[in-house]
């Protein structure tokens, strides 16, 4: 029997019928001693900068981090592949006891002469501070030693949540920004925010955008170059994807250059349309632009609808559980589920807001459960309770799924096929079908009694 | 007339040298090889080695009923949860204390009562294995102060003992995290009593099917034994029939108390000579006899284990192990012309490596680079005593990392290397095979079930070895033959 943790329960909701919703309790950080599927606030500006790929990335402090984060991603380049590296200062005690400033220091002059990046970002972890490192002085004085952008990343592991390395993140990036000539770009020009080029995705919809005569000015972070990013105050218009992660970013780039932003996605057939579409109203000077997304539009669906349909006829019926990092990413998926047949009985976020979560509640269907900053038990518990076919989450979630001999589907930052755009709607069918239609559940013991029981009937 | 030109196949040009007699040394080792490295680094460029509190995670899973617990940040236990779920596809709780700002300034025994109170009561555990992290070392947590806290707050609320362990992820390496949870545990949990005959063993960071191997030859010789950390279940088990919020299996904490009652203990790892270990403790405490031996990898180092077991059992190496060593002896002829004077990197934790490199000189293999992440002073010392045919020119290398390994290589001509999945850009970079062992394997299914030790596991890898160079001769043929 699983319990959930009293002070856990006003961050789990069940979607009443025709009941007012209630309102979660969300953006606490996580109680002590429960196995948050969360990471910490280096986490979130690792995972944000990490696809820069000509610039150096280097973690200050002992190697965990840096070890753990080392080409873990999916994070495509078409160009420079500095970012695949783990650079460390791999600080021992004595560092500790004397501070790591010098080390630092050397360490940036000699791989930035060595490397040769357009910038460098250092990250802070955990013990920097307590050990007295004033990063920032270092890194003024190395920019000035080599005439590179040098960016401290305030990103101490427990100074807040996985969020607030994000919004380090933007703060790092955002002294790039404004520094490039902006002459040649063109009025109906976007940035793309909070998008990371897993397995190509970045590539898939600069495509898009440029057959319907969008320029893309900078992708970030996916696929982008430090010379993209100084030069993004440019773009006419911001489309934020990942919105937990860069809306930061594009309230700054409102705020200073005047860029309006939408929060957009690009999973599933109708966020990636209306992504596409709420660009193109937004350049409405131009019609043509509206006229060629409604064609790309019609064309794409054209092309995978009838695959997917084959897909859903197995599939219809099916339920699901969804935990992911940022809710927006949970809308797009309970969409993309409900257009193959399946329902979302679960859904979860680890760093949702209340907007996010009213939103969630809103698009569900009764009787799902909402749960905020989830852990190994409860999603255990939530997936037995619904007798879900399908768990969509992370690697950290993977062996809770397959062990209870339920389907699973890596929706997370290391996966390896693109699941955004057209394209990608008819990868994750394709997955979600590969994950339950798979005869191997049938030995699950769970799921073997079942089968028994229903051949003896 | 267009002459026709001669393709000359890439395997014909390695035979050219043919006829030289010592193994792997065809063509020179370089000399100057530091000098290939473009400078000593201040930084480490792709680590060879992990942090601490991993090794101290991975020991506490193979305890029976035990959660291991972070003091520290949420990232270290996400990260490291991660990490291992991804080498062994199991679940991998790791609790966490969940520091805050408050608790960096104030201290986090706050923290740590309420995650100790949360995971006893959530996972009903019977142990919490207590391992520190970077961050709770520097600001000076005291952990046995903040047990005596947490027991005189909680009292009899608290229902199962807790085992802590230092391990600042700025001292040493995750086997040293490894080694130091195991002696912790001992220390903490170890018991004096008669002596009970049995035997202690602790066997390093092996896999899961090293594990279990182990336990199959204990058995066989008729021993009564504690075999600590356990995890070939716990981390290598079956799917469910109904949720388990820690995997069954693991060392019982009896066993552990046991430790203390034994005829004598079994240490793997020869990089251990200096250090103060869960056998030297034992020993220390309660006059049980430490045996320190190398990992069992290859012939010599798995007649030695053996040779000790029908010591320590008063009994003959069982027939069963005898046939598995002539099966191997017989194997390493028939296929012996394939591997002769190859050339290998070895990389990895210090004994893992020193077990490899021993093998492979049995087997006519040159290793021409070992390295490692670790730092024990004493790995090249171990290796030669292990290896005593390693050339002399062979690079040994402490406090190595990924990068340094890949400066080096292409002056090294190996014909493959030998390690965790992370020397696979180097191995593709140099287009030769990765011999996939230890850990982790992140890209390939089945880590945990890869057989290092005893006969059985020198098998395992010498046929993986000799068909992956075969491999390679047979792709980069012409011809292609079908009969090698």
């Amino acid at each position: 029997m699983i319990d959930l943790l009293p002070e856990r329960q006003p961050q789990v909701v069940r979607k009443t019928d025709g009941a007012p919703t209630a309102d979660m309790a969300c953006g606490k950080a996580s109680a002590a001693g429960s196995v948050s599927q969360r990471a910490c606030v280096f986490c979130g500006s690792r995972v944000v900068l990490y696809p820069i790929s000509d610039a150096l990335h280097i973690v200050h402090g002992p190697i965990g981090c840096a070890a753990y984060t080392w080409d873990i991603r999916g994070a495509l380049s078409s160009g420079p592949q500095l970012h695949r590296n783990s650079f460390c200062t791999d600080l021992q005690e004595m560092d500790v006891i004397f501070g790591g400033e010098k080390k630092l220091e050397a360490a940036l002059l000699e791989l930035i002469a060595h490397y040769t990046p357009r910038a460098a970002f250092i990250y802070s972890t955990c013990i920097v501070g307590l050990i007295g490192d004033d990063v920032s002085a270092v890194c003024r004085r190395v920019a000035e030693k080599t005439g590179i952008p040098v960016l401290p990343v305030h990103s101490e592991g427990f100074k807040g949540t996985k969020k607030d390395g994000y919004r380090a993140a933007c703060e790092a990036v955002y002294k790039l920004v404004g520094t490039g000539d902006t002459a040649g770009i063109g009025p109906h020009s976007i940035n793309i925010l909070g998008e990371f080029n897993l397995a190509g995705e970045t590539w898939i919809l600069r495509d898009y955008y440029k057959r319907i005569g969008i320029e893309v000015v900078a992708c970030i972070t996916g696929d982008s170059r430090i010379g993209d990013i100084r030069r993004c105050h440019g773009a006419k218009l911001n489309l934020v994807q990942c919105s937990g992660s860069m809306t930061h970013l594009a309230k700054m780039l409102e705020r200073d250059h005047g860029i309006p932003f939408k929060r957009v996605s690009y999973f599933g057939i109708e966020d990636v349309s209306a992504a596409l579409y709420e660009a193109a109203k937004h350049f409405s000077d131009d019609p043509t632009i509206m006229s060629r997304a409604q064609q790309l539009v019609r064309e794409e669906i054209a092309a995978i609808y009838p695959e997917l349909q084959r897909y859903k006829q197995k599939l219809v019926g099916k339920r699901a559980a969804i935990y992911v990092g940022g809710a927006f990413k949970a809308f797009s998926l309970v969409r993309a589920l409900r257009l193959l047949g399946m329902e979302t009985a679960v859904v979860g976020s680890q760093t949702g807001d209340l907007e996010d979560y009213r939103q969630l509640q809103e698009i569900s269907d009764p009787g799902t459960i909402i749960v905020d900053d989830s852990n190994p038990l409860e999603l255990a518990k939530f997936c037995l309770e619904k007798d879900v076919d399908l768990f969509i989450g992370g690697v950290k979630e993977r062996p809770i799924a397959y062990k209870l001999g339920i389907g699973f589907c890596d929706h997370n930052h290391e996966r390896k096929e693109p699941l955004a755009g057209f394209v990608g709607m008819l990868n994750f069918a394709k997955e979600v079908y590969a994950s339950v239609a798979s005869p191997v559940w049938q030995f699950a013991p769970r799921r073997a009694g079942r089968v028994k029981e229903a051949s003896s009937a | 007339m267009t002459a026709i030109p001669i393709v000359r196949a890439r395997w014909l040009d390695d035979a050219d040298s043919i006829g030289a007699v010592e193994p792997g040394l065809m063509t020179p080792l370089p000399t100057d090889a530091d000098e290939l490295l473009s400078k000593n680094f201040a930084s480490t460029r792709n680590a060879c080695k992990l942090c601490t509190p991993l090794g101290a995670c991975l020991v506490f899973r193979g305890v029976e009923g035990c959660i291991p617990f972070l003091h520290g940040s949420q990232g270290c236990s996400t990260y490291i949860r991660r990490y291992l779920i991804s080498h062994f596809r199991e679940p991998m709780d790791i609790a966490s204390s969940n520091f805050h700002e408050e608790s960096a300034i104030f201290g986090g025994s706050a923290n740590f009562q309420k995650g100790v109170m949360n995971v006893l009561r959530q996972y009903q555990p019977q142990l919490v294995g207590a391992a520190t992290t970077c961050l709770a070392e520097t600001i000076g947590e005291d952990m046995p102060r903040l047990l005596h806290d947490l027991r005189e707050q909680q009292g009899d609320r608290i229902t199962a003992p807790i085992v802590t362990v230092s391990t600042a992820s700025y001292r040493g390496t995750h086997i040293d995290g490894f080694h130091a949870a195991v002696k912790a545990l001992v220390e903490q949990l170890g018991r004096p009593g008669e002596n009970t005959g049995a035997v202690n063993l602790f066997p390093s960071m092996v896999s899961a099917a090293d594990l279990r191997h182990l336990k199959e030859i204990l058995t066989d010789f008729g021993l009564n034994y504690t075999l600590l950390p356990d995890y070939s279940e716990t981390m290598d088990g079956e799917t469910w029939s109904e949720y388990e919020k820690l995997q069954s299996g693991g060392t019982p904490l009896a066993a552990i108390a046991a430790t203390g009652s034994a005829e004598s203990s079994i240490e793997f790892g020869r990089t251990l000579a200096d250090t103060e270990t869960a056998g030297t403790s034992l020993q220390k405490s309660f006059k049980v006899p430490r045996h320190l031996l190398g990992l069992p990898i290859g012939i010599r180092e798995s007649d030695a284990f053996f040779a000790l077991l029908a010591r320590l059992s008063g009994r003959e190496t069982p027939v069963k192990y005898q046939r598995e060593r002539g099966r191997l002896v017989d194997s390493l002829i028939d296929g012996h012309k394939y591997v002769f004077a190859k050339r290998a990197i070895v990389y990895g934790e210090e004994d893992l490596v020193v077990g490899l490199a021993s093998f492979l000189c049995e087997i006519g293999v040159t290793p021409v680079l070992c390295a490692s992440g670790g730092r024990s002073r004493l790995f090249e010392k171990a290796l030669r005593e292990a290896a005593p045919s390693l050339p002399a020119e062979t690079l040994v290398k402490e406090g190595f990392d990924f990068a340094q390994i890949a400066e080096l290589a292409p002056s090294l001509k190996p014909d493959f290397l030998i390690g965790s999945s992370k020397g696979y850009q180097i191995a593709r970079s140099l287009r030769i095979p990765l011999l996939r062992v230890g850990f982790p394997i992140h890209d390939r299914i089945g880590g945990q079930r890869v057989l290092h030790l005893g006969y059985r596991g020198a098998q395992e890898i010498y046929d993986r070895v000799v068909n992956a160079l075969l491999e390679v001769k047979q792709d980069n043929s012409e011809v292609g033959y079908a009969y090698l």
